[in-house]
């Protein structure tokens, strides 16, 4: 291959690259930054509110309900203050974060779930109040 | 770089690459930066898990309910959203190449941040002052634990707020500096998805057990 074949392609890559980066890491706008406070703050509230009055006064709906709030707050962060998309560094950013979100749901759920049978099938029965 | 190589044969010298071709400067620190954040999110995730797994063994000491004020939840909270939107208009300031701007938006971040951290000493030494230190329960081990890890981020965040507020102020909004505040921007905003885990599983389902 000969240095022309070899070398264009390969400049030309890295100025579109270049572009790319400059473009994918444009800092939002004030809109999208506006419109992400703003849905924050009521994602935020909503479940504060929630918890703090017992509006839906059954316990385990309210922690269904919140985390859900959680999930989608969660998901708003990410796409109007982090700026993810599927295009950040060609892909590569939206890959780590489903190989992390991978990860972390199954080392929570997997905790979560053998720790809790743990709990509940080898714990002797022992009252704690009894320690000093 | 490339070697030349001239053959009696062919009459035009062919050029071999011997080094990778030359990649921009920093072109390659905001994907580091992420995988970085992801590696940070893996451990919070495992201090979730740990607080998860504990967070309902009081060893008959206090529980959340008795504990947690969420009205100081609910401020702290604050404190950190209006933290991230200032980070924002700070980034948006950069884009226009405004340093006094930048400045004073970093200053105003800073603020919260610090307002955030005090807020959250506060609450640490009211506990502690109650006697629930990390050594009391398992629970509290592992609040003290998934939470001092959180505020010990933003410790370090605000340190790093501050040295590149120097920095712009030295050497103005050059590349390296927009790198830099690029990469602080991911880190204080992630910081605040984190938070939204911490409020929502530590605290608010802290007050329904």
């Amino acid at each position: 291959m000969t240095a022309q074949a070899h070398h264009e392609p390969g400049a030309a890559a890295d100025h579109g690259h270049g572009a790319d980066h400059q473009d994918d890491h444009a800092h939002g706008s004030l809109r999208s930054y506006g419109i992400g406070f703003g849905l924050s703050v009521i994602l935020t509230a909503i479940p504060f509110w929630l918890v703090m009055t017992g509006t839906l006064g059954n316990n385990q709906l309210t922690a269904i309900v919140i985390t859900a709030f959680a999930a989608v707050q969660i998901v708003v962060h990410m796409i109007f203050f982090l700026h993810m998309n599927t295009r950040v560094e060609g892909g590569w950013s939206m890959m780590a974060l489903m190989f992390t979100i991978i990860i972390v749901v199954i080392a929570l759920s997997g905790s979560l779930w053998v720790m809790y049978h743990l709990n509940a099938n080898m714990m002797p029965v022992h009252d704690m109040r009894q320690m000093p | 770089m490339t070697i030349a190589v001239t053959s009696d044969s062919a009459a035009a010298p062919i050029f071999y690459e011997v080094d990778e071709h030359a990649h921009p400067d920093g072109g390659s620190t905001s994907l580091g930066f992420w995988i970085y954040l992801m590696s940070d999110c893996l451990i919070f995730a495992m201090l979730f898990a740990t607080y998860g797994v504990l967070g309902g063994n009081y060893a008959a000491g206090p529980a959340p309910k008795d504990l947690f004020d969420l009205n100081l939840v609910a401020l702290n909270t604050t404190m950190l959203l209006f933290s991230s939107i200032t980070y924002g208009f700070a980034m948006l300031a950069m884009a226009r190449g405004r340093i006094g701007q930048v400045q004073v938006w970093l200053a105003v971040t800073a603020l919260f941040g610090l307002a955030f951290l005090s807020i959250e000493l506060f609450e640490f030494a009211h506990m502690i002052h109650e006697g629930a230190t990390p050594q009391r329960s398992a629970f509290l081990s592992a609040f003290f634990t998934l939470v001092g890890t959180h505020g010990l981020h933003v410790t370090f965040g605000l340190i790093w707020l501050v040295t590149l507020m120097v920095q712009v102020g030295q050497r103005g909004l050059i590349p390296a500096n927009r790198r830099r505040l690029m990469c602080l921007s991911m880190f204080w905003h992630f910081l605040d998805v984190v938070w939204i885990g911490v409020f929502t599983f530590v605290y608010l389902m802290g007050m329904l057990r």
